[in-house]
């Protein structure tokens, strides 16, 4: 379920009638977007687009997150080695 | 007279059960595996003969030593091959249906291995059509022919109701000359094998596709329509005997042309994913569609198996053509999992790459 | 890509396949809710990486597999109607109904359209005032803000020939009537990523707390999907339970506040029957009385058509775990891809789909 595609916010048509539209480039492709959900998004950030619809912001420091989660494992693995038999 | 049917007629039933298939769908002639349906139960069953029952792009015929001029020794071998033309937009970006009618045929025989000798060209007209439309198409038509060095020496046209055809239909039939010592077969595939082709998947579908839809590019994505036969003399040229399989992966793509041959020579095909040439943007328009781009249809590539020890100059010849700059080596026939097409993905995890069904549909799932 | 790419590196998802076998140490059964999750572990090969211990159920999170059969007869009763323009996701084209799918209805005749998104209706019905355009609107909590606007903006624009034929499901009811269910096998889940975008998770913290059971939000890249699974083994190994998120970069606790109060708008929960389970109470969503000029079930009548679920297919018990495809007495025989009948034999991320292909390479005949 819920194809959701991140792409970068090119353009925005704000609409005093709620329905902001703006563009949206998905590696070169732009498509049309419903940008009412995230009222807060500039121009350069990235939104994960469903259905025409940006259902959310992309956090830029929270997608490192995985990344860091493998660096933890990591270094406890290594604490773990380096005391063998452990606490 | 009472109404006399033929008995032939009647005593034959429909071999796809009306009941599961009470009219053609789109799918019949997606390329996948209702296509393949049909094909096997109906059009084998009907016109039962061994050179159909290989379903390759082209049959290829055999004349008596007799009738042939040089036949050293084994006879001339002509490639027979015939493709109908509905596309809609008629003109895209990188191509129109009047290039892509020549490119096609020219492009099954050269899968045969054969040098395209001449082509027919049918047209079905639907009443309105601008006659300017008709001469761009037409013009174009003979653009793609010079180019491939084939000439149109016969041809046919016909006319139907505004409202009953798409603007224009087209069918190009073309027959060409098989050179001695040149025996490509989807028959011969063989564990060890090397699947190669010579660039960029998916340019063709998603060109279309983004006309259709309306999607907007920085940069155009352009079909990669164009006839292969000049960058199959030098594929051939480069592994002569040990170019075991060609064919161009057109409807239903890389996938579909892979899982016939598997089916065909009995063997398995193991692909890699990350090996597998595609466009940063063609790749970016499937995310979006939700579509599998080795799905997708290309309409300038050619994949070849190869023997493991002519695999490099095979790929060199290639990278050497124009058409062929990001050819590349994309997977290997294996003896496991005959009949099956598995790939090895970014991540080094293994899926199996199955026949469609039927047309591949945007999803949002 | 941005965002993607990164996610679909091989080196770190070793070291997530890795760390999966190192802190398992004895049997897990994990349910991914979501379709779209389930197209990824197939499609990366994620399934075949991990420890034999580990096994996967893939959950009821799929539109096409659980919209009842009784609603795909009425949206094939109100796309046969000539005065209609019926448009649905492509997803929803190829589930079979009693007697036909939306593409059969096609080749019939009948005007159906594929839309990327329900605004796209919203625009067939302007540009088509002599005409009722009806859009299928199937989906969970994600798709259900995009569709809320679309019936907002028609009552805003006062278009009265736009309706929708609505069948929205949402996840947390059955999420309980899975873990309520005295059979439950399920002992994690990964929650749908992009659900909780919308809704945000602390509806889960209860049924995590209710049922002591790990849940982790996940994403939808490879990477995501390991780690979702490390997660959840891990906190199931250290017997803890409760609510935590992977997919932190698109989800907060909270959710799409905007969205919510559209949605809250536009929607009120009401009972839905979904495919195979039966009625799950408030687990989907209805126009509010307000909107109710716009429910096509209304406009074109179709309350009369009931229709029996096969009695053959178990696709409830699949999509609840409880049993394997192949136990069931259809499985291969009666129900495959290109004759399906339930519908997680329809999409190729369906279990059973998924299993028909497997059992074929397993006995390749």
């Amino acid at each position: 379920m819920c194809l959701g595609v991140p792409g970068k916010v090119i353009a925005i048509q704000p609409d005093p009638n709620g329905m902001t539209m703006g563009k949206v480039s998905f590696a070169g492709i732009v498509k049309d977007v419903c940008l009412a959900y995230v009222p807060d998004v500039q121009i350069d950030d990235y939104v994960i687009v469903h259905v025409g619809f940006a259902i959310s912001q992309v956090d830029e420091q929270e997608a490192m997150k995985v990344f860091e989660y493998l660096a933890e494992m990591d270094e406890l693995a290594e604490l773990e080695i380096a005391q063998p038999g452990g606490a | 007279m009472t109404t006399n049917t033929p008995d032939l007629l009647t005593a034959l039933s429909c071999p796809i059960p009306i009941s599961d298939y009470p009219t053609v769908l789109m799918a019949h002639g997606g390329g996948g595996s209702l296509s393949q349906m049909l094909i096997e139960r109906m059009f084998l069953q009907a016109f039962d003969n061994p050179t159909l029952e290989l379903m390759h792009d082209g049959a290829v015929i055999n004349l008596p030593p007799a009738m042939s001029e040089e036949n050293q020794g084994e006879g001339t071998r002509l490639a027979f091959s015939t493709d109908s033309f509905v596309v809609n937009p008629l003109f895209f970006p990188g191509g129109d249906i009047g290039s892509l009618a020549v490119h096609g045929t020219v492009n099954d025989l050269a899968m045969c291995g054969a040098r395209p000798l001449g082509l027919s060209a049918g047209l079905i007209l639907e009443e309105g059509l601008p006659m300017d439309d008709l001469w761009r198409v037409v013009q174009s038509m003979q653009g793609a022919a010079q180019k491939a060095g084939v000439s149109i020496v016969t041809g046919d046209t016909k006319v139907v109701d505004r409202g009953k055809g798409d603007g224009v239909f087209i069918n190009t039939t073309g027959i060409g000359l098989i050179p001695a010592g040149v025996h490509v077969s989807p028959l011969r595939a063989q564990p060890g094998d090397l699947v190669l082709i010579n660039g960029d998947i998916a340019d063709h579908g998603i060109a279309i596709m983004s006309m259709r839809e309306g999607l907007e590019f920085e940069t155009a994505i352009e079909s990669d329509s164009a006839s292969l036969n000049d960058l199959v003399e030098g594929v051939l040229a480069a592994g002569g005997e040990h170019v075991h399989v060609l064919r161009d992966p057109t409807r239903g793509g890389v996938a579909s042309a892979l899982n016939e041959i598997a089916q065909k020579a009995g063997v398995g095909v193991q692909l890699v994913e990350k090996q597998i040439p595609i466009q940063e943007q063609v790749r970016g328009a499937c995310e979006i569609l939700g579509f599998d781009p080795l799905y997708v249809a290309n309409e300038g590539k050619c994949i070849a198996i190869v023997a493991p020890e002519a695999a490099d100059e095979v790929l060199a010849a290639m990278r050497a053509h124009p058409l062929g700059e990001n050819a590349a080596i994309i997977g290997e026939v294996v003896a496991e999992h005959p009949r099956r097409v598995f790939m090895r993905s970014r991540i080094g995890g293994l899926r199996v790459v199955d026949m469609l069904s039927g047309e591949q549909l945007p999803r949002i799932c | 890509m941005k965002f993607i790419d990164e996610y679909r590196n091989e080196a770190e998802a070793q070291q997530f396949v890795r760390l999966i076998h190192e802190v398992t140490t004895q049997p897990w059964t994990l349910m991914e809710i979501c379709g779209g999750q389930t197209h990824t572990i197939i499609k990366s090969g994620i399934d075949r990486l991990l420890p034999s211990e580990i096994t996967l159920v893939h959950g009821p999170g799929c539109p096409v597999c659980v919209t009842p059969l009784e609603l795909i007869d009425k949206a094939i009763a109100i796309a046969r109607r000539p005065e209609v323009i019926f448009t649905s996701f492509g997803d929803m084209m190829r589930v079979p109904g009693s007697d036909a799918d939306l593409l059969s209805i096609k080749a019939q005749g009948g005007d159906v359209r594929m839309v990327y998104s329900p605004l796209d209706a919203v625009k067939l019905a302007q540009q088509n005032p002599e005409r009722q355009v009806v859009f299928f609107a199937v989906g969970f909590e994600t798709t259900a803000p995009a569709n809320a606007m679309a019936v907002w903006q028609a009552k805003q624009l006062g278009l009265d020939n736009f309706s929708i034929l609505c069948s929205h499901v949402l996840v947390p009811p059955a999420m309980e009537a899975i873990l309520g269910s005295p059979l439950n096998l399920v002992q994690g889940f990964l929650a749908a990523g992009h659900v909780c975008a919308i809704m945000g998770y602390w509806e889960y913290e209860p049924i995590a707390e209710k049922y002591q059971t790990p849940m982790v939000v996940t994403g939808f890249e490879p990477l995501d999907l390991l780690q979702g699974i490390a997660m959840t083994v891990q906190m199931l190994e250290e017997g803890r339970w409760g609510v935590e998120n992977q997919y932190s970069r698109a989800v907060t606790r909270e959710g799409n506040v905007p969205a919510q109060n559209l949605m809250k708008q536009v929607f009120r929960a009401c009972d839905r029957p979904w495919r195979g389970i039966g009625v799950i109470p408030a687990s989907g969503y209805c126009l509010r009385a307000e909107y109710a000029q716009f429910d096509a079930a209304e406009r074109f009548d179709v309350s009369g058509i009931e229709t029996q679920e096969s009695t053959i297919c178990i696709a409830g018990e699949i999509m609840q775990g409880l049993k394997k495809p192949h136990e069931c007495p259809a499985f291969g025989t009666l129900c495959t891809p290109e004759k399906p009948i339930g519908a997680p034999m329809v999409s190729s991320e369906g279990a059973c789909a998924a299993y028909y292909q497997y059992g074929r390479i397993m006995n390749p005949s």
